[in-house]
């Protein structure tokens, strides 16, 4: 496979192997990785068995269905439940815990919730089915956010009538000031998300460098991009600098993908909004613009949304900002597995104690359904 | 009025179209001397001994995709349980749940490969049944198989594998499922990706023949080769440490499995056959495999390892190692 096995390439990854292990850290560090998919990407390669002790991998806020407070999964449950809606979204979403159900169980129980690959997919069950209401719950980053946008744009221009989006969008650079702010988070570096990087650009890190002495390195998904940018932190680290530096150049430009930025700039506006183990963060989220409010599913629709209630064992709050790994969950592997989740890290197949379990769980930790209060 | 080109209720109604189709379509087909009688019941004689009894429905949908169709997979799957159990397969049953309005084109076709697959296996459709439902109430076609077959003396040691074990597959994983999933959704590759799917039986025969120590032979359907090896070592002390450059993935399947985000080893197969091997033979085991058209990809992927407690890993490319865990049912596409 071209273009991939290249970044696989074993005697490649050893050489940057004996690279890291060359590298004088006078203590352990902390890197942290704030994308879903270089979580799932340094379970499935193996890489964390591969790193000196000194170096401890920590998993941030960068699954998107993890960070999404119960309260908007009761949300769309709760649109889902209107007669003539159709409910369309990602199928990481359908699975994920409300306060009482969620969106597979509601389907079952004989909602129309519809799992759709793209918001195209969403639009086009509109135009199909014009005597229903089609909403579209949208959660995701800056990377998924451009096509929701673009959604809303072409649904505006178009006059479609029947279509909606339950905006539940988020960016990347304030929950890294917040963990940058916690006391109880120590984190010396980033390994700053390849695709959201690619549309906000490189430059956004800047003030994680100048202002908290954090070292960001942007990076792509496959083995030997992720080896690069960890020798690049180590580096860093053992010259006592903070830097941005882009270790993914054939996807990540400086400024970003200026077209993508605009087209956000032009359907969202930031609010505060709140993050599952983070609470409220200042500008982190983005609203559906007052122009475009026919199209803002929460403005249109009024429903009752019962007030959220996670399980109060349940440690995802801790594992989104890196205090605590997912076997320091009371509930990991025992009653809390990916075929029966009881938090959002263990239904996303980006979460990250749902990476723990599948790929670097240890043998007695099965998953046999025993009970923890 | 023109010939009748499409299923009727009529056909399922043991009337005069019931007994056309199984004179002009079935009989012809399946041709032997037991199901030719027409009776309630095939009736056979079998040499003394243990015997293997298995069935299994096929649903498949689209039901012809590239490689085979719902028919050659009705035979071979049946086939294969049976030979992975030890057995010879001898004689197969077949009942169909046809849709009114199925084009009766199809059924030819599949009813060929049935034929066709059955003779590759040489094994015999002695017994049959066909129930029409009401357009809606299927879809198009399901097939329900039987089978019987006698059970092979065994090696010493066969069910049990013991640490030190080799693990053996007789080719590429995945092929079957992203050939069914491209027919689908309609994807179409430079490279053809075609189904695997193929009886066994002759594979197996070879190696037996071969006097190796065959300790245990799953086919990797369902859920691919991650969750026949999860079954296995479910339970047990040891685990199965795979070795991910060793095992064969065709490079369609590969390329597809990147871009959908599914893993080709929890695709399903029709045409693979897990097979752990005392290590001492495991050489000629592999000879013996890669000796029959069936096994020309076969490789040796991994290893029973003690202390693993019943976990499957993986030794990745870039030499890590991590788990690779049984599938969770619905794949579910990535959302970013």
């Amino acid at each position: 496979m071209r273009y991939v096995d290249e970044f696989r390439d074993r005697a490649a990854a050893a050489g940057l192997l004996q690279q890291i292990g060359r590298v004088d850290l006078r203590e352990p560090v902390t890197f942290m990785e704030v994308c879903g998919s270089h979580t799932m990407a340094i379970s499935r390669f193996g890489i964390r068995s591969l790193l000196p002790e000194t170096v401890r991998l920590v998993s941030g806020p960068g699954c998107p269905v993890c960070v999404t407070p119960i309260s908007n999964i009761d949300h769309a449950i709760a649109l889902a439940g209107l007669p003539h809606v159709i409910l369309a979204t990602f199928g990481d979403l359908i699975r994920v815990p409300g306060s009482a159900s969620s969106l597979e169980r509601e389907r079952a129980a004989g909602a129309d919730v519809r799992v759709v690959y793209s918001t195209l997919d969403a639009l086009a069950l509109a135009r199909r089915d014009a005597d229903r209401q089609v909403v579209f719950l949208g959660v995701g980053f800056e990377t998924t956010a451009p096509t929701v946008a673009a959604a809303l744009l072409e649904a505006d221009a178009t006059g479609l009538t029947n279509f909606s989006v339950l905006s539940d969008h988020k960016v990347m650079p304030p929950p890294m000031r917040a963990l940058m702010e916690a006391p109880e988070v120590d984190v010396r570096g980033f390994l700053c998300p390849g695709h959201v990087s690619a549309i906000i650009g490189a430059d956004a890190y800047r003030f994680l460098a100048d202002e908290y002495g954090a070292s960001c390195v942007v990076a792509g998904f496959e083995p030997l991009d992720i080896l690069h940018a960890i020798l690049l932190l180590m580096e860093q680290a053992a010259h006592g600098t903070a830097e941005v530096e882009n270790a993914y150049g054939r996807a990540v430009t400086a400024e970003g993908n200026v077209a993508a930025q605009a087209i956000l700039a032009r359907a969202f506006t930031p609010v505060d909004a709140e993050w599952r183990g983070f609470g409220m963060i200042p500008a982190s989220g983005l609203r559906i613009r007052s122009e475009f409010e026919h199209l803002d599913a929460a403005r249109r629709f009024d429903v009752l949304i019962p007030e959220g209630r996670d399980h109060p064992a349940c440690r995802c709050p801790d594992v989104l900002r890196g205090v605590v790994t997912p076997p320091e969950c009371p509930l990991f592997a025992r009653a809390c597995t990916p075929a029966d989740p009881v938090g959002a890290c263990m239904v996303s197949t980006e979460g990250t104690c749902a990476a723990y379990y599948r790929y670097e769980r240890r043998g007695h930790e099965r998953g046999d359904a025993q009970e923890v209060e | 009025m023109k010939p009748l080109d499409r299923i009727l209720l009529a056909h399922g109604g043991g009337g005069t179209l019931s007994g056309a189709l199984i004179r002009e379509l079935f009989l012809p087909a399946f041709d032997n001397p037991t199901l030719a009688t027409l009776s309630d019941a095939a009736v056979f004689s079998l040499p003394p001994g243990r015997m293997a009894f298995t069935t299994d429905s096929y649903v498949v949908t689209p039901r012809f995709f590239p490689g085979g169709d719902i028919g050659t997979l009705a035979v071979a799957g049946t086939v294969n349980d049976l030979a992975v159990s030890g057995a010879v397969p001898r004689f197969l049953s077949c009942a169909f749940i046809l849709e009114e309005g199925l084009p009766l084109d199809d059924l030819r076709r599949v009813v060929g490969s049935m034929a066709r697959t059955a003779a590759q296996a040489d094994v015999q459709l002695v017994t049959g049944d066909t129930k029409v439902v009401e357009r809606g109430g299927a879809d198009g076609i399901f097939i329900t198989t039987a089978g019987v077959g006698e059970l092979r003396t065994l090696p010493e040691g066969w069910g049990t594998p013991l640490p030190g074990d080799r693990v053996l597959i007789n080719g590429p994983v995945g092929d079957h499922g992203f050939a069914v999933l491209a027919a689908r959704e309609g994807l179409v590759f430079d490279t053809p990706l075609l189904s695997d799917c193929a009886p066994l039986n002759g594979l197996i025969d070879t190696l037996f023949d071969a006097g190796v120590q065959v300790r245990f032979l799953r086919d990797a359907t369902r859920g691919g080769l991650a969750a026949v090896l999860n079954e296995m070592a479910a339970g047990h002390d040891w685990g199965v440490a795979l070795q991910a450059g060793a095992i064969p993935i065709s490079p369609a399947a590969r390329s597809l499995g990147e871009i959908l985000g599914i893993d080709p080893l929890f695709v399903a197969n029709e045409g693979k056959v897990v097979a752990v091997i005392a290590a001492a033979d495991a050489a000629d085991a592999l000879a013996s495999m890669r000796s029959h058209p069936l096994g020309r990809g076969a490789a040796i992927i991994g290893i029973i390892e003690p202390g693993l407690h019943g976990l499957v890993t993986l030794d990745t490319d870039v030499g890590g190692r991590r788990i690779l865990d049984m599938p969770l049912g619905e794949q579910l596409p990535r959302i970013c």
